[in-house]
Formats: structure tokens, sequence, C-alpha cells
């Protein structure tokens, strides 16, 4: 693994990345502030072969630079440090599914890993679910054929979890589906249609 | 509930890319250093700042530790291998099917795709007085909150019980007893290979640990023996909600036939005391007779022998006797809808 024997084994008083990781950490204070108290983002000092803060993540196919505490989600730096909102927190507990991303094409729920643990993998967010052009992914298209959702606050992530979902298998019976999606929570309790929505997208995702 | 506060108490990471390392760090560090799998028993803790580890020791990337491998015409499962895994494995499913049921009736899907079955195993008590930082015996304090007159205890142990009430809440484990697997521990002085049973301790062996695991420790395999390939397996878990809750009582089963004679069988059960229970007295006793509904009726009175309900959890000893019935005399194919 890269990190084992990284620079900072070696004692030395001051680099470029130091600079680097000070600006970067003082930015996500500014904007999210009230996440980031001074207790918890403290000045962490490197034991040698733990892990390197400035690391790349490959999120919706971009390689983005960016500054993770070692006790970050991934929840946390999508939405405060990438800007990428579309990913909801809920519970914050792996209880209700807002969070769903994929990593490598699997649903992991982002509030429940640590950014660190999902670095080597491809990211992608609801954010990178449709073209460049604009053209909406399957599934979210059936959300707007059906009108699936009220709030649609759960939507990112049962979203999310469909399209994962859907790539272990593409043609679900509802039950399937349901049993597939069954990490996700709704407040607004509309589940049959979510699920019709869902069922929606999984065909037009077989006929994309 | 739980409350949403800011990100997590700082600690240091490290994330070996093999086990010797990984064994070199957890050694190293002892009793600072916290053991992270899928992090999903983990996070609570610390987000909750009830358990603040100096060190976290990261598994994800030791790659040789999961994934399963053919072993002496069974299996062995690498401990970081994701529950997902291990239900969408085809020899799993095929010969030790119970397993997969087991496994599949854990948590939601998303906590199963990245919760280990070394994780699993070795999760913590879900009583709330605990998890919500109260300073019981299993904190290292000299009480238990949950056993009290006002305690709110309907989840909690009804056998076995010394002073701590709290039950673990495995749904893997009991499929492992029941499979007669083997849990393979290493440390940096070496190796040792305990039976799944054995690998779960209870309040009157240690008050503060579910499990023999011990600072410098690592679960690094479980091994299914080929003994009970493709026999008749029962598993069924009662619980509130079907995704996401804990087991009020789960139980497993693995048994040969011959006619409609009980040549041989494992029985275990979880959600009732501090650890899984193999029920060997019910075992031995249904061992050779008929299975029928009077052996049944024998199992299941036998199986609730000694049982001490608090003032909410009464119900769980109808509910263990009649799944142990089950497991013993089968019911018809429940079919499953969610
Ligand atoms: C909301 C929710 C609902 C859940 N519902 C259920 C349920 O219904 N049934 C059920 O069975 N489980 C349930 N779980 C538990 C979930 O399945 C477990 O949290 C998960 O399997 C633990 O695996 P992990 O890899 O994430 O463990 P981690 O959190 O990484 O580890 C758990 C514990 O085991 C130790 N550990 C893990 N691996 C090793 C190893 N290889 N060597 C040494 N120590 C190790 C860790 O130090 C830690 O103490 C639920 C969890 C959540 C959050
Ligand atoms: S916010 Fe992650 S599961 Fe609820
Ligand atoms: S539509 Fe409101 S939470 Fe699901």
């Amino acid at each position: 693994m890269e990190d084992v024997n990284h620079p900072e084994a070696t004692p030395r008083k001051f680099t470029r990345r130091d600079v680097i990781k000070g600006v970067i950490a003082g930015g996500a204070v500014s904007s999210a502030g009230y996440l980031f108290r001074a207790s918890t983002v403290g000045a962490q000092v490197s034991a040698p072969g733990s892990v390197d803060r400035l690391i790349t993540l490959n999120v919706n196919g971009q390689q983005r630079r960016v500054d993770v505490m070692k006790q970050e989600t991934l929840a946390t730096t999508l939405r405060y440090k990438l800007g990428l909102t579309g990913t909801k927190l809920g519970c914050d507990r792996s209880e209700c599914g807002c969070c769903t991303v994929l990593l490598d094409d699997v649903p992991h729920y982002s509030c429940s890993i640590l950014t660190h643990t999902a670095r080597d993998k491809k990211i992608v967010t609801i954010e990178g679910l449709a073209t460049a052009d604009g053209k909406l992914h399957p599934v979210q298209q059936g959300v707007i054929d059906e009108q699936g959702f009220q709030c649609a606050f759960c939507m990112s992530g049962f979203i999310m979890a469909t399209v994962g979902y859907l790539k272990a298998n593409p043609n679900p019976t509802r039950a399937e589906l349901a049993h597939g999606i069954s990490g996700n929570l709704c407040r607004c309790q509309d589940y049959d249609k979510i699920l019709t929505a869902m069922m929606r997208g999984a065909e037009l995702s077989r006929r994309a | 509930m739980a409350i949403i506060r800011d990100i997590m108490p700082a600690f240091e990471l490290f994330q070996p890319a093999n086990t010797d390392d990984a064994l070199a760090l957890v050694a190293k560090h002892g009793k600072d250093a916290w053991v992270m799998a899928g992090g999903l028993d983990t996070f609570d803790w610390l987000k909750d700042r009830i358990k603040r580890p100096k060190v976290v020791v990261d598994l994800s990337q030791v790659k040789e530790l999961a994934g399963i491998r053919p072993w002496n015409g069974g299996l062995e499962i690498g401990a970081m291998t994701t529950l997902t895994d291990v239900v969408r494995h085809p020899v799993v499913r095929e010969k030790f099917s119970i397993l997969a049921t087991g496994a599949e009736a854990a948590a939601s899907p998303q906590i199963r795709n990245q919760g280990t079955l070394g994780g699993n195993v070795s999760q913590d008590a879900r009583c709330w007085y605990y998890r919500g930082g109260w300073n019981c015996y299993r904190a290292g304090g000299n009480t238990c909150y949950a056993d009290t007159p006002t305690a709110i205890n309907r989840e909690h142990a009804i056998l076995n019980a010394d002073r701590c009430v709290a039950v673990n809440p495995s749904d893997s484990a009991p499929a492992l007893i029941a499979l007669d697997a083997q849990m393979v521990i290493r440390s940096s002085k070496g190796e040792r290979v305990l039976n799944a049973e054995d690998y779960f301790v209870g309040p009157d062996i240690d008050i503060m640990h579910m499990n023999v695991l011990r600072p410098g420790d690592l679960l690094t395999a479980i091994r299914i023996p080929a003994a009970w390939a493709g026999t008749h397996f029962y598993f069924e878990k009662v619980r509130d909600r079907n995704v996401w809750d804990f087991p009020l009582v789960n139980v497993a089963s693995a048994a040969v036939f011959s006619g409609d004679r009980i040549e041989r069988i494992r029985i275990a059960v979880n959600g009732v005391a501090a650890r899984p229970l193999r029920l060997k007295q019910v075992e031995d006793a249904v061992t050779g007779k008929p299975r029928n509904e009077a052996t049944a009726q024998l199992g299941g009175h036998l199986a609730i022998q000694g049982a001490e309900p608090l003032r909410y959890n009464g119900y769980k000893v109808p509910l263990l006797r009649n799944l142990v019935k089950r497991a013993i005399r089968g019911v018809e194919e429940p079919k499953w809808v969610s």
C-alpha cells in the first residue's frame, strides 16, 4: 500500500504539503463551520505509516483532489468539501438510506464509511447519473414519469440504491426490487408509488 | 434516536495492506487500537463519543482477509468477506444455505454490502443503556440499568444472565454454530482455532466482552467443515421490522434424518443470552427420536429450562420454545415476501 513508508515517516519540519493542508482545512471550516469544530479538526499530527490526508478521489468520473480528515465520513466529504449536496444525510447512523452512493457500482451508506476507506473506489453520486448533455438516467426518468416522490428528501438515496441493485439484477420482480432497496426509508411513506417509479426506471434501463 | 453531531473526534488511522502489517499494528498499539472491518458496528460508538480509540486499524485494504475458498471439502471464509458476498456465494447457497439465510436476515442491503462476516460475529451488545454510554457492568461500572424495576428490557436476555442482561445480536452466529464452524484467530504470537461456540463468552466469564478476542488479536477466517454440507437446515429470525431490526430471537439448526428418525442434529439460538447458545441438551434429547410433534415438544420444553424473564421480555420464553420446536419438526416452507 502506498502509505506504508510514505514521506511523513521521516521527520521534517515543514513541507509544501503542510501549507496546502492548512489552506484546504481552513476553507472547509469557513463553509461548514458548525461541522468542523476546532476540537475535532485540530492540528492532526500524522504518525508514521498512517494515512495521508491529501488524497485524490474518483467521483462521478472526475479525479478530485481533497484534504480529508482521518475520521471523516464520505458523506461529509461529498457534501461539505466537494459541494455534492444531492447526497442527503438523514440519520448519520446507517438507518435510513438517504446518503446512499455507489462504490464500484455497489450501494453503500456514505454516512457510515470513512472517506479514506473509499479512496480507491469509483464513487458515483446522484449528480453523476445524468449524461454530460443533461440526459437523465433511466431511473431518474422513471421517477419523473411516475411522479415517484413527495418531498423527495429520500429520493437520491432510493435512486442510487435502485441503480446499484439493477446492476446486479437488471430484471427484478416487484417483490425482488422491494427487497433489494429495502435499506431506504421514506418519511412521506409512499413506498408503493416509489416502487412503481423504480420499476419503471428498471424497465427504461433495460430498453436503454 | 441517534443525534447527528459534528464529525467524529480525531483518531489516528492506519490502513495496512496485508495481515502481517495489520497484526504488527494491533500488537504495537494494543489497547489503544480499535480494529475496524466494515465499521458498521464501530461508527455508533465513535460518533457518540462513548469509545474514543486513539488508533483505528482499518482492515478494508487487507485483500487477503476477504474471499471464500475451498477448505477440506468445506469452505474457508475470510473474516473481511462482506455479508452480501457470503449470501451470493454459489457454494454457500448450495451446501451451507443456512449461512446465506442467516447473513441475509441481518440489517439492510447496504449494511450487508459493507458489513463483514467477521464483524457480524464480533459485534458488541445492542443494549441501549450500554450503547447510550451508561456506566453499566459491561462498560466497567457496577450496575445493570436494564435490570431495574423500571427498565425497558423487551429485547434483553432470558437465559444465563449474570449481572448483565444484554444479548448477542448476531444473525450469522447461530448459523455458524449449527454448521460446527471454526474461528481462526491470529496474533503476532501465532494462530489459534476455536469452535464457533467457544468464540463467544457470557458475562459469567467476561462481563465486558462478547468474544474471546483480546487486544492484538485478529479474527482472520471462519471455516465451515464438510460434515453438515447439504443437510437439512432450518433458520428463522423473529424481529419487529423486516429490515434493520436485530433478532428478538433467532434459531438455526442442521439435521440429518434417516427415515423419520433424527440421526444427528445441531441447534443454536441467539437473542436470548449474552452469547449465542448451542442447545446441546436439546440435541442430545431428540437425537434418535422420531421427527414429530412429541419430539419437538420435548426439545422446545428443554430449550426454555432455567429461563428467567425480565419485566418486559416474558414473550421470549414461548417464542424460543416455539422456534426450537419448528427447527426440530419443520414447518411448511414459509413464503418470504418483503
Ligand atoms: C442499523 C443496523 C442494523 C443492524 N441489524 C443487524 C441485524 O439485524 N442482525 C445482525 O446480525 N447484525 C445487524 N447489524 C450489525 C451489522 O450486521 C454489523 O454491524 C456488521 O455485520 C458488523 O460488521 P462490520 O464489518 O461492519 O463490523 P465492525 O464495526 O468493523 O466491527 C465490529 C466489531 O468487531 C471487531 N472486529 C471486526 N472484524 C474483526 C476482525 N477481523 N478481527 C478482530 N476484530 C474484529 C471490531 O473491532 C468491532 O469491535 C446492524 C447494524 C446496524 C448499523
Ligand atoms: S444518513 Fe446514512 S443511512 Fe441515514
Ligand atoms: S418523499 Fe419525503 S422522505 Fe421520501
